[in-house]
């Protein structure tokens, strides 16, 4: 970043240099409230430092290819009933940012809608950058905090991961999590769109959550802990809107069944999905 | 004569008086009425002394009517389209634009050969309108023929900034007819470009809503078989590559205007049964390309950008954002035609009605299913037949094969006897010399260097290849005669013959999935420094197409001879339509001193970076 600056500012004075030069012996003829067009000696005046017109004579770049967006989605926002207790969920992420670089943040949580209130949710900042057409690689922390029945609890994590669309038009989003404390895991998540008509859309979706060590506080065992398989399909009212129904279905592996086996908790969970997914 | 419209002696008056906005404060322009009669053939004048033409424009917001629905527009003088400039060759225009808006704004006059700093690009040539400002243009007019003028702030183009502009030649016209029409298309939003355009970068398919579906994937399988079906959506699927992006932006956010009517409002021009009636077609669209028929009446191409061309009758051509054509057609029926503009993506389309009487009008042509991309845009080695185009009924055809060559009628004042359809094959014009370049409209194709070109460029052309003999995606299967740039030859022989004295090649490039547009891999903000030109050097610029999109690129100041097999005989253009996959060489004599623009006439491809500068020293 530092020398690119160094580079505009060469590019600055050069400019600066060469509009004072070029703009020796010139004036006079104004009129008020004309804008002034170059004077004839100008004309054709193409200094030689490789330098555009914008910069060399102080104007507005000729287009604005460095805009910058603001985008929010929210993949999903849904009610979830079935095998458990009945639960809400969130599921968004965002970015602001050009082309190339971009703050992102993302954000995703269940709330228990039954019974005791409990829930966990986990919010990520992170730095984006296009490495390639069609992949960001991102840097940045995750705040995890859970609450319900018992002290609330929380950690944070170091993360990287990438989020892009992978051949044959799978979205995908690995990322590799190290906690406050060291503990290693790993989160892919993958999803596909199959258009049944234009606005109809399927999405079946994959999530699959590992670790490399077992961390019992949050109920998570080593290896591949669990896999979420889901089937939603929504209708776009608008490209930005769009109701969905679905079934997911959530099995604990390993460790981490044992774990919930062992509160009592269920291993393979059925469920039913109603919900909205919105971008603006 | 209808008492809305002027006449052409009228308007200029009308143009250069002080009181000329109270005439041209309409709705819209004075060539835009409808049941317009149409301005006589200008007669000639060669022996004319030069004049000053002066002509004020003012800029502002203004509501304007379109068929029925009010819509807030950037206006020229209360109109949209903007009023007809008229110039004579050998004038000197001088054209005061007043800006009447909150923000800068500019006009560049698209095709005319002027001083550098008269060409009206803000950051390029001056420094831009401020509000409330009047900026005086002044320039000799060198040349003759169909132009148009427009904003180049912004997105003010798309907001309506924008008019024709028809330069007389001091000679009299090759081609006699005895009435003229100004057509110019356009495409209107109701949507705030700015919104389009944050869309777009979000999710660049926004406005397509002709994917390929899952009842599709089964019906193409009915047809072709399972494994032909899947094999041809694994190879797309693969390379994360959409068939069905034609173009970014549709009828699901477009109305398509004649002259400045949507096709409800139904623009007519009249004629007089055996009239030779010369239409002057203008793309002004910031995004759309048209496909422009006159169903039962053949078209002779008479000019293409301004410049004359030998006569050439087809009966459809496409017309790439920013281009004009001329055409002339011989009505002698007593009925009424259809003027069908055909967006280049099926999804809508701009009409009226070309009619002995006024309120007569003739039947819609069925419309044409939406093309597909095919490997040959994707700049692979065997085009066409093989993939993509599977979904068209007669798909099996060769790309080329399904196309008729256009027919070349007499011209009233050239020697056409070298002149039997102009196609890439056909050996030069007699007298073409030898040293001219290999042409790039021979079949050979060239393979791709390993410069991929970043993270801003999602594909390559592996094997690009000339395609200027090609009609274009969804015109391959038309049926009937269609123009092609190879059908281009210019009326008369260029002076300057000489062999370019080097090439520069610029790769077009893109990332549909992100929305990022650039050249070799970079937008303008990351490649900021001028393409140099030496004053008075032959550049060979050569463009690779590595995106699947059409890209109408447009050079500033000079004129760019495509290279089309026409040898001495090819013809100037300032924009040319370069095809996915597409290798297409233009030839340009840097004779224009100064810093120029050069980028694609897409507004928004510009806008997000497909620009570059030219310096010329």
């Amino acid at each position: 970043m530092k020398h690119t600056h160094f580079a505009f500012l060469a590019l600055l004075l050069s400019a600066a240099t060469a509009h004072a030069q070029l703009h020796a012996g010139h004036g006079g003829d104004t009129m008020p409230g004309m804008a002034t067009p170059t004077a004839p000696a100008e004309r054709g005046a193409v200094p030689a430092t490789g330098t555009p017109p914008h910069l060399l004579f102080g104007w507005a770049p000729p287009v604005d290819d460095r805009m910058r967006f603001n985008y929010v989605l929210i993949d999903r926002l849904e009610f979830n009933t079935g095998d458990t207790p009945d639960t809400f969920l969130w599921d968004a992420q965002g970015w602001y940012g050009g082309d190339r670089h971009k703050f992102w943040w993302k954000t995703e949580g269940t709330h228990q809608t039954q019974g005791p209130s409990a829930g966990e949710g986990e919010v990520q900042a992170l730095y984006s950058r296009l490495v390639a057409p069609f992949w960001d690689f991102q840097i940045g922390l995750r705040y995890d905090r859970t609450w319900g029945p018992g002290p609330d609890r929380d950690r944070a994590f170091a993360v990287i991961g990438l989020t892009g669309l992978a051949p044959y038009w799978f979205e995908i989003e690995p990322a590799l999590f190290v906690s406050e404390d060291g503990d290693v895991s790993a989160r892919l998540t993958a999803t596909y769109d199959a258009l049944l008509t234009q606005r109809l859309i399927l999405q079946p979706r994959l999530d699959v959550n590992a670790a490399l060590q077992r961390v019992s506080e949050f109920g998570v065992g080593s290896g591949v802990n669990d896999v979420e398989i889901g089937l939603r399909l929504r209708y776009e009212i608008r490209r930005e809107f769009a109701p969905y129904v679905g079934v997911t279905w959530r099995r604990a592996l390993g460790n981490s069944a044992d774990l919930a086996k062992v509160i009592g908790g269920e291993t393979s969970i059925l469920s039913v999905v109603i919900g909205g997914r919105a971008w603006f | 004569m209808n008492s809305l419209s002027l006449d052409r002696r009228n308007f200029l008056k009308a143009a250069s008086a002080a009181g000329a906005l109270a005439v041209l404060n309409r709705l819209t322009p004075a060539y835009g009425q409808s049941a317009h009669s149409g301005h006589g053939a200008m007669p000639a004048l060669a022996s004319m002394p030069p004049t000053v033409r002066e002509i004020d424009l003012a800029i502002r917001r203004a509501t304007i009517d379109l068929g029925g629905i009010a819509a807030s527009a950037v206006a020229i003088n209360g109109t949209v389209p903007g009023p007809l400039l008229r110039f004579r060759e050998g004038e000197e225009a001088v054209i005061r634009v007043a800006n009447h808006l909150a923000e800068d704004t500019s006009i560049h006059w698209h095709g005319l050969i002027l001083p550098a700093d008269m060409d009206g690009v803000p950051g390029v040539s001056f420094g831009g309108i401020k509000p409330g400002e009047t900026f005086a243009c002044r320039f000799p007019i060198r040349q003759s023929g169909t132009y148009w003028y427009h904003s180049h702030s912004g997105f003010q183009e798309q907001l309506g900034v924008f008019g024709p502009l028809v330069i007389d030649p001091v000679e009299p016209a090759p081609y006699a007819c005895e009435r003229e029409y100004i057509v110019i298309l356009s495409d209107w939003t109701f949507t705030d470009p700015h919104l389009i355009y944050s869309r777009l970068k979000k999710q660049s398919n926004y406005y397509n809503h002709q994917r390929r579906t899952v009842p599709d994937f089964f019906r193409d399988a009915q047809r072709d078989g399972w494994k032909e079906a899947f094999a041809t959506r694994r190879e797309w699927a693969r390379m994360r590559m959409d068939p069905t992006d034609i173009s970014d932006l549709t009828a699901a956010t477009f109305t398509y205007l004649i002259n400045g009517r949507p096709p409800a409002a139904n623009w007519t021009g009249l004629f007089q049964p055996g009239e030779r009636v010369r239409l002057r077609f203008i793309n002004a669209s910031a995004a759309t390309y048209f496909d422009v028929r006159i169903p039962g009446l053949p078209m002779t191409v008479v000019q293409a950008d301004g410049n004359d061309v030998q006569p050439v009758t087809v009966d459809e051509f496409r017309i790439a954002i920013a281009e004009t054509y001329d055409v002339i057609i011989n009505p002698t029926e007593d009925r009424a035609f259809t003027l069908f503009a055909e967006t280049m993506d099926r999804s809508g389309y701009a009409a009226g009605t070309l009619a002995p009487r006024a309120g007569m009008t003739a039947p819609l042509p069925p419309r044409r299913k939406r093309p597909l991309r095919t490997m040959a845009d994707m700049g692979m080695e065997h085009g066409g037949s093989d993939m993509a185009d599977m979904e068209t009924s007669n798909s099996k055809k060769d790309a080329h094969a399904g196309h008729t060559t256009a027919s070349a009628p007499a011209p009233a004042a050239a020697d056409h006897s070298a002149h039997g359809g102009a196609r890439a094959a056909m050996p030069d014009m007699p007298g073409t010399p030898s040293t001219e370049m290999p042409s790039a409209a021979s079949p050979g194709t060239v393979t791709h260097g390993p410069d991929k070109h970043g993270a801003g460029n999602s594909m390559v052309a592996m094997s690009p290849r000339s395609r200027l003999h090609e009609p274009g995606a969804g015109l391959e299967d038309a049926g009937h005669r269609v123009l092609v740039y190879t059908d281009l030859r210019s009326l008369h022989p260029r002076p300057d013959v000489r062999p370019p004295d080097r090439e520069i090649e610029l790769h077009l490039t893109g990332n549909m999935e992100r929305y990022i547009w650039g050249m070799d891999g970079k937008t303008f903000s990351e490649a900021p420094a001028p393409i140099a030109f030496k004053l008075g050097e032959r550049v060979r610029l050569t463009f690779i197409n590595d995106t699947m999109m059409d890209h109408p690129m447009h050079l500033h100041g000079m004129w760019s001879e495509p290279d089309n097999g026409a040898g001495a005989y090819r013809p100037k253009k300032h924009t040319i339509g370069v095809k996915p996959g597409e290798r297409l060489s233009l030839d340009i004599n840097a004779d224009a001193p100064g810093f120029w623009a050069m980028h694609c006439h897409i507004l928004y491809h510009m806008e997000a970076g497909m620009f570059r500068v030219v310096s010329v020293s």
